[in-house]
């Protein structure tokens, strides 16, 4: 199963590797892992989509909630939650191509935030399969490169994850 | 003493050496090098923090590691950078995975060096970072005390382990005022010590309700000194117990309510009543492969379990179980007592009369006997003797193998903290350093290492260290010319294929003892065994004594459970 695991934690050096290192150290799967000061330059905010049993999920919650400079861990996908990603595409933009793309990116309300000659570089915020089905309605071979952050999260209502 | 010292102004290495003395730290055990000068020199214009100069600096953590398991007090050890401390992380791992109590200390190149491939650097937090409790790098000499406080605070609360403390040369050069913080707060750190009441109340339900109840503790109860209280909570009951590895003398092995250590060379009763009780009460300990052999196995049998442990990833890791304690062994303990005393004992408890039948009739099997004929010499005889002659009042270390299993088969231990092996990582080699540690830890106690030629070897260099601070420890070798344990697999599961575990040019141990300045002796006849060891013991009391004992070559550990196999399917030594 699919988790989103939101951890709380102190801004120091050395505290993503500890995180990282935990997950690799027990063979724990990552699929994407974001991370930045909160309001409070002292906090961080890390998001880790991962995938386990229960039992794994469980056992990274405690293993993570271990570690020295961590102060919270909330597992999302438990309750309400909202899961957001940002994408940069570069594609190519040019001839017919041209206005077809800025079309699919109004679809997808995309947003074209540069602008050359031959190419355009639209951004775009979802949840990871509205990024995926964008990636699939345009061509292909017009795609130049793409930037993903990995997903954030955050409960709905009054779930709240602070110090 | 901090209060005193405030507004003055010291060097980096100076409030290092005041931040051990505030922490009543009496020895450390290191090695110096280009990195730690500073802090050398700083060692050397005082008395009160005294250094133990070890000869490699794996031994240095190994020592500092043996001193907090044998005495509650906190081992420490310095280091210098790079190599110095990639010898050091086997001790240091050593200590995590048995989670004891420790703070190294380490050199650094200076700040302005770090990440340059300066001559002996290496990313100490970086190598270190998965065998400790937590790390710290010092950047600022402002930072240098707080730091230190909170790596005495992290190595001794909740579950303890090693703390590293990362110092660059500049910063113990640096100077800026000192003031020891008296008391600490960390908030992303709150380990939990007291246990749930509902689930306490829960448990001594079941522990009341139970038809064959069975107690399993480890290291945590000797860790958390609860060893009178598991007593007393014992005894009360009156129900069997067992003690792992980790965790021999909790309860006294002399008892008749002590049924032999559990596991892969765990007593037959042990184990059998481990797989076929209704109610098991675990505290302070694991579940690990090396106990209960297959968990799949160990599921077949339904029991209900009862976890105590401070941490909560201990609990339902490897075994599911139905009522979690999380809290402090000793904590839990207490309120389990004061729980049965206002419930009341004896009308509500079960009458279990029937399982102690069923256990003294597994009991009767004698699973550990062996033969000791007029002309072998067989290792358990040695650690049998061992322990007559110290009147089984000695502090025994042990290394890894055949040796270290005999050792925690026949010497009966009565008290915690006597018995000081690496039961997690299982490092060859600790059982020397361990022993000096423990003499220093314990002025005056009897000190013997159980070992092998093969384990010896691994940090024979201490001799020299041995005799440097007349440390008179009694070295117990029991010398097969095997790598015992690989053997004894090798035997058993690999076709008597002993490939790379007969141990060829040994060294003659009696001189090497003699050369070193110690006493050597060989033993090679039964009869000579008990008589060297009261030698050992009486006329050399104040001397290292090294006792190559020629032991049968081909003796095994019995019982023993295979790999991947279950609690009660056990190789006895009669079926070989």
């Amino acid at each position: 199963m699919r988790h989103i695991i939101s951890i709380l934690l102190e801004n120091e050096s050395g505290a993503l590797s500890r995180v990282s290192g935990l997950f690799s150290a027990r063979a724990y799967n990552i699929e994407s892992l974001t991370v930045a000061p909160t309001e409070d330059p002292s906090l961080s905010r890390m998001t880790i989509v991962s995938i386990g049993s229960n039992d794994i999920i469980e056992q990274i919650t405690k293993q993570l909630n271990k570690l020295v400079e961590v102060i919270k861990v909330v597992d999302l996908s438990e309750a309400a939650h909202i899961e957001r990603e940002l994408m940069l595409v570069k594609v190519r933009a040019t001839g017919k191509d041209r206005e077809e793309m800025k079309r699919i990116a109004d679809i997808f309300r995309g947003r074209i935030i540069d602008v050359t000659d031959s190419a355009y570089v639209i951004e775009l915020t979802g949840n990871g399969a509205k990024l995926d089905a964008f990636i699939e309605a345009i061509d292909r071979t017009l795609i130049l490169e793409t930037v993903r952050t990995g997903v954030s999260g955050i409960g709905r209502g009054d779930r709240i994850l602070k110090v | 003493m901090a209060k005193e010292a405030k507004d003055k102004v010291l060097t980096g290495a100076e409030i290092l050496i005041r931040c051990l003395q505030e922490e009543k730290v009496e020895h450390v055990f290191g090695y110096p090098g280009g990195s730690v000068l500073y802090i050398y020199d700083a060692l050397s214009q005082q008395d009160k923090v005294k250094h133990i100069l070890v000869r490699h600096e794996q031994a240095a953590v190994h020592a500092a590691d043996a001193y907090s398991r044998s005495s509650n007090k906190i081992g420490v050890c310095l280091v210098t950078s790079g190599p110095g401390v990639t010898n050091a992380v086997t001790g240091i791992a050593t200590a995590y995975m048995d989670s004891i109590p420790l703070v190294a200390i380490t050199g650094q190149v200076p700040t302005a060096a770090i990440g340059q491939d300066a001559f002996q650097e290496c990313d100490t937090v970086g190598i270190t970072r998965p065998c400790v409790k937590h790390n710290f790098l010092v950047k600022d000499v402002k930072d240098l005390a707080l730091t230190l406080k909170k790596a005495f605070y992290l190595a001794r609360t909740g579950r303890p382990g090693p703390v590293l403390v990362d110092i660059p040369k500049d910063v113990s050069a640096q100077s800026c005022a000192f003031d020891y913080p008296e008391s600490i707060s960390i908030r992303s750190y709150n380990p939990i010590v007291k246990g749930h009441s509902g689930q306490i109340k829960k448990a001594v339900q079941l522990l009341q309700d139970a038809k064959r109840p069975m107690v399993y503790t480890g290291g945590g109860v000797i860790l958390s000194n609860a060893s009178e209280r598991l007593t007393t909570l014992t005894r009360k009951l009156g129900y069997p117990i067992t003690n792992t590895l980790m965790g021999l003398g909790a309860y006294p092995a002399s008892d008749k309510q002590f049924l032999g250590m559990p596991g892969m060379h765990g007593t037959y009763e042990t184990n059998m009543a481990m797989q076929h009780c209704d109610v098991l009460l675990a505290i302070g300990a694991r579940f690990d492969d090396r106990v209960i052999g297959n968990p799949t196995h160990f599921a077949q049998n339904k029991r209900k379990i009862i976890h105590v442990d401070i941490d909560p990833s201990s609990i339902s890791k490897r075994v599911k179980v139905d009522v979690p304690i999380v809290g402090d062994v000793a904590d839990v303990l207490a309120d389990m007592l004061a729980q049965i005393d206002s419930v009341g004992l004896s009308k509500k408890t079960q009458d279990i009369s029937a399982w102690w039948k069923q256990i003294e009739d597994w009991r009767s099997r004698d699973c550990l006997k062996y033969p000791q004929g007029p002309d072998l010499i067989m290792p358990q005889f040695v650690v049998q003797k061992l322990f007559e002659v110290t009147k089984g009042d000695a502090f025994i270390t042990s290394d890894v193998g055949q040796h270290q299993m005999f050792a925690a088969q026949f010497y009966g231990f009565d008290k915690p903290r006597r018995w000081i092996n690496s039961g997690g990582l299982g490092t060859m080699g600790v059982g020397l350093p361990y022993a000096m540690g423990v003499c220093l830890a314990n002025p005056g106690a009897q000190v013997a290492c159980v070992t092998g030629e093969a384990s010896i070897q691994m940090c024979i260099q201490e001799m020299s260290t041995a005799k440097q601070y007349r440390l008179p420890l009694k070295i117990v070798n029991l010398n097969n010319r095997y790598l015992g344990m690989v053997r004894q697999w090798q035997q058993m599961f690999h076709g008597n294929r002993y490939a790379e575990s007969y141990v060829d040019a040994l060294p003659d141990f009696v001189k090497l003892a003699e050369a070193y300045g110690h006493v050597g002796m060989q033993i090679t006849r039964p009869q000579d065994v008990a008589p060297a060891l009261h030698e050992a013991f009486t006329t050399y009391k104040d001397q290292l004594v090294f006792m190559d004992f020629i032991t049968d070559q081909e003796a095994n550990v019995f019982p023993m459970i295979e790999n991947g196999k279950g609690l009660s399917e056990m190789i006895m030594s009669e079926d070989l």
